[in-house]
């Protein structure tokens, strides 16, 4: 079964989409991302679609869906690496993705990310306040 | 038609053909100043090749059969002139004159031949008019072609030159539009632009609609739409170049520009550009 790896990289979590999504994997995406963030009390989400090249309706809604689900878990996210053919078609298909942060690769969208959440170490109290 | 009358046509084609050759080019002389677009020396030589294998073709019979093929070779040599005529700035009729102006002097000819047979006189007549007839239409529809290769090749060749994007700086693209711009003018815009993003990585895409005269609902549409693709792919627009009008029109239009950074100038959006890339620079620098 296809199963779409997360990743825990310091206070980020990353998730590479390296297969054609489907909607039962953007579903089991939604629930174990969602289920980590909490998890890890992960600042920052970043969602890699570079190896995307096809995008529904449906799939683009996951996309914003999964986004603002991480914000609302106070973890900023940002969408990477998207192709043109597949921003053109969310855009014709009236998805703007409002809110949702995006980066041309993973590098940039690393630094948006870091540069955007709060550094852990500047507030070494910052994990005091999260019950684990 | 009889054997007899397609044989006329050869014959005087074949007897007369200096005379002919004589006459014919001072009737294309007199009825189009051909000497200022083509040389008289070139002139002869064409006017002598087509009466050669206007000869050869009417000796084996179907005199009025173009399409024949004993009629190949002078079409093929029709096309090449009437191509190379309607490439010279000869007008249509100019190019069909080529071949109507043979008519006097081969009527003339053919009346002399046949002066006690009123019959065959006209048959013969009819057939040669005929046959001049659909080589000068020939003419003028191989001119109709080649004219629209070349308005084809010129619409292609607009619609790349139309597209540039260019690298105004390291991860800054420029994208200077000019000209209307239509539905599939957009869409080759708004591709190649985003696969430029793709290929340069750069963070900010200037669009400048400086040569744009008109803005409607649908061009403002598309660019809205190729803005907002950009930004999903993680670059930031900038839309420079507004005028005055097409300001008033965007307004007028209710098209909601909020989003969108729109400088006057592209000095201007370049110097947006140049700030929001510092200004990111120093915000990650530290940290990368």
């Amino acid at each position: 079964m296809d199963r779409i790896p997360i990743l825990k990289l310091r206070d980020l979590l990353l998730v590479s989409i390296q297969v054609d999504m489907h909607d039962r994997l953007a579903m089991q995406l939604q629930d174990e991302l969602t289920a980590r963030i909490s998890e890890t009390g992960a600042r920052g989400v970043l969602i890699d679609i570079s190896s995307l090249d096809i995008v529904d309706s449906f799939i683009g809604r996951m996309i914003a869906n999964i986004a603002a689900m991480a914000r609302v878990l106070d973890a900023e996210t940002v969408v990477v690496g998207m192709q043109p053919a597949v921003a053109i078609t969310l855009v014709e298909l009236g998805l703007n993705l409002p809110g949702v942060r995006t980066a041309l690769n993973v590098d940039k969208g690393m630094a948006l990310l870091e540069s955007a959440t709060p550094d852990v170490e500047d507030l070494p109290d910052a994990d005091a306040g999260h019950p684990e | 038609m009889s054997a007899a009358t397609e044989a006329v046509i050869s014959r005087i084609l074949k007897t007369n053909e200096a005379d002919l050759l004589d006459e014919w080019l001072k009737e294309q002389l007199t009825a189009f100043r051909a000497a200022s677009k083509i040389s008289e020396t070139e002139l002869r030589g064409q006017s002598k090749e087509l009466l050669s294998l206007l000869q050869q073709a009417t000796q084996g019979g179907h005199v009025t059969d173009i399409q024949g093929p004993s009629f190949g070779r002078v079409r093929d040599m029709l096309g090449d002139v009437s191509r190379s005529r309607s490439l010279h700035g000869f007008s249509p009729s100019e190019t069909a004159m080529f071949v109507f102006s043979l008519k006097r002097p081969l009527f003339v000819r053919i009346r002399n031949e046949l002066s006690g047979d009123a019959d065959q006189l006209a048959t013969v007549t009819w057939s040669a008019t005929e046959l001049l007839d659909k080589l000068g239409l020939y003419t003028t529809e191989v001119y109709q072609k080649s004219r629209e290769e070349v308005i084809t090749r010129q619409q292609q060749e607009l619609l790349e030159l139309s597209t540039p994007v260019v690298k105004l700086w390291d991860g800054i693209l420029a994208l200077p539009m000019i000209g209307t711009l239509d539905s599939a003018r957009t869409q080759i815009v708004m591709e190649s632009l985003l696969q430029r993003i793709v290929e340069t990585g750069a963070d900010i895409a200037i669009i400048d609609i400086t040569g744009v005269p008109t803005v409607d609902t649908l061009t403002a549409q598309h660019l809205l739409k190729t803005v907002t693709a950009a930004r999903l792919m993680g670059a930031d627009c900038i839309i420079s170049g507004i005028r005055p009008q097409i300001a008033q029109t965007i307004v007028h239009l209710g098209v909601d520009l909020g989003a969108v950074i729109t400088k006057a100038t592209l000095a201007d959006a370049f110097r947006r550009a140049l700030e929001m890339t510092r200004q990111r620079e120093r915000v990650l620098k530290p940290r990368v």
